[in-house]
């Protein structure tokens, strides 16, 4: 989507810090020098576009619970069925086919260890493929959403 | 004195803010009618868990495919494992790149252990991008793949709040 100046500042300014007050739209529309009405068609038409998923928090996966980034080497022939198998986990919220001979790769979270196992057992279970199982060992960097760059 | 939210409207504040916040005026209040409470504990609360770092972050999640940013690649590297914290450090600081993970080997299946994304426009430019910071930092000579997307078949916040039935919170 073509992004215009306002939303394109909006995406800058707010992917991290935004304010935890009972107002925080019209605070946020008061720094960029709109009106709260302005700041929510802004926010509509990114979800219109398919470009904003939600607003608020980001959970910090280590401290939320568990989670745990996995992969498959699925044959090609059953990339589309497995892939919509593992769609179907609430605890999926990330699930991308990729270049490698490990073509699919999801990212489970939960409320423990334990829950993400018995999933990771039951998919190998149904499939018959073993999944690579690669929890975050240590963060290297501060998640702060990521710069537009070169925007006006 | 504002009261703490007891145990159920904890979780239920949490099963609420993995779907994002209500889009009024004041959201906060939105969340209060739904989990019985007053803005003021919800707001309280957040603030509680935003000290205690449970959030990583307060604000627009985007979708950056529908913005244009269609190269999605996964640099992974293989590292010796008394340099993982320089080399980690350092990409983790590295303009472009917008995580940066340590995650354990699985051998003989997989070798590597530091895992790093890059966002953008086009393949050809982030293959650019990555082989140029390879280079600066002298990490060419690395075992190293880049897996690049091709299909996005998911993509949502993480649901962490366990079922009602286990006994779970953060208070």
């Amino acid at each position: 989507m073509e992004l215009d100046e306002l939303t394109a500042r909006l995406i800058d300014r707010y992917q991290h810090g935004m304010p935890l007050c009972a107002e925080p739209y019209l605070e946020m529309a008061n720094t960029l020098g709109c009106s709260e009405k302005e700041l929510m068609a802004c926010l509509q038409r990114l979800e219109l576009a398919g470009a904003l998923s939600r607003v608020g928090p980001v959970f910090d996966h280590s401290r939320a619970g568990a989670s745990t980034l996995a992969a498959l080497a699925v044959p090609a022939e059953r990339l589309e069925q497995v892939a919509a198998r593992i769609s179907r986990y609430p605890e999926v919220n990330h699930n991308y086919a990729r270049e490698h001979h490990y073509n699919l790769w999801f990212v489970l979270t939960g409320p423990n260890r334990r829950h993400l196992e018995q999933i990771l057992e039951e998919l190998e279970k149904d499939t018959g493929l073993v999944p690579l199982d690669l929890p975050m060992l240590t963060s290297y960097r501060i998640d702060l959403g990521f710069a537009l760059g070169g925007h006006p | 004195m504002i009261a703490p939210l007891n145990h159920e409207q904890l979780l239920d504040l949490r099963q609420c803010l993995e779907r994002g916040l209500p889009r009024v005026s004041r959201p906060y209040e939105d969340l209060a009618e739904q989990i019985g409470a007053h803005h003021l504990q919800v707001l309280k609360q957040m603030q509680q868990w935003q000290e205690q770092g449970l959030f990583r972050r307060v604000g627009l999640v985007l979708n950056h495919r529908a913005l244009g940013y269609v190269a999605n690649a996964m640099l992974v590297l293989d590292v010796p494992d008394a340099l993982i914290d320089e080399v980690g450090q350092r990409l983790g600081r590295a303009p472009g790149i917008t995580l940066c993970y340590q995650r354990p080997r699985r051998l003989p299946h997989w070798r590597y252990n530091l895992f790093c994304m890059v966002h953008g426009r086009e393949r050809a430019a982030v293959q650019a991008q990555i082989q140029a910071l390879l280079d600066q930092h002298l990490l060419a000579d690395l075992p190293h793949h880049l897996l690049f997307s091709t299909r996005m078949f998911k993509q949502c916040g993480g649901r962490f709040a366990p079922p009602p039935s286990q006994v779970w919170a953060h208070g």
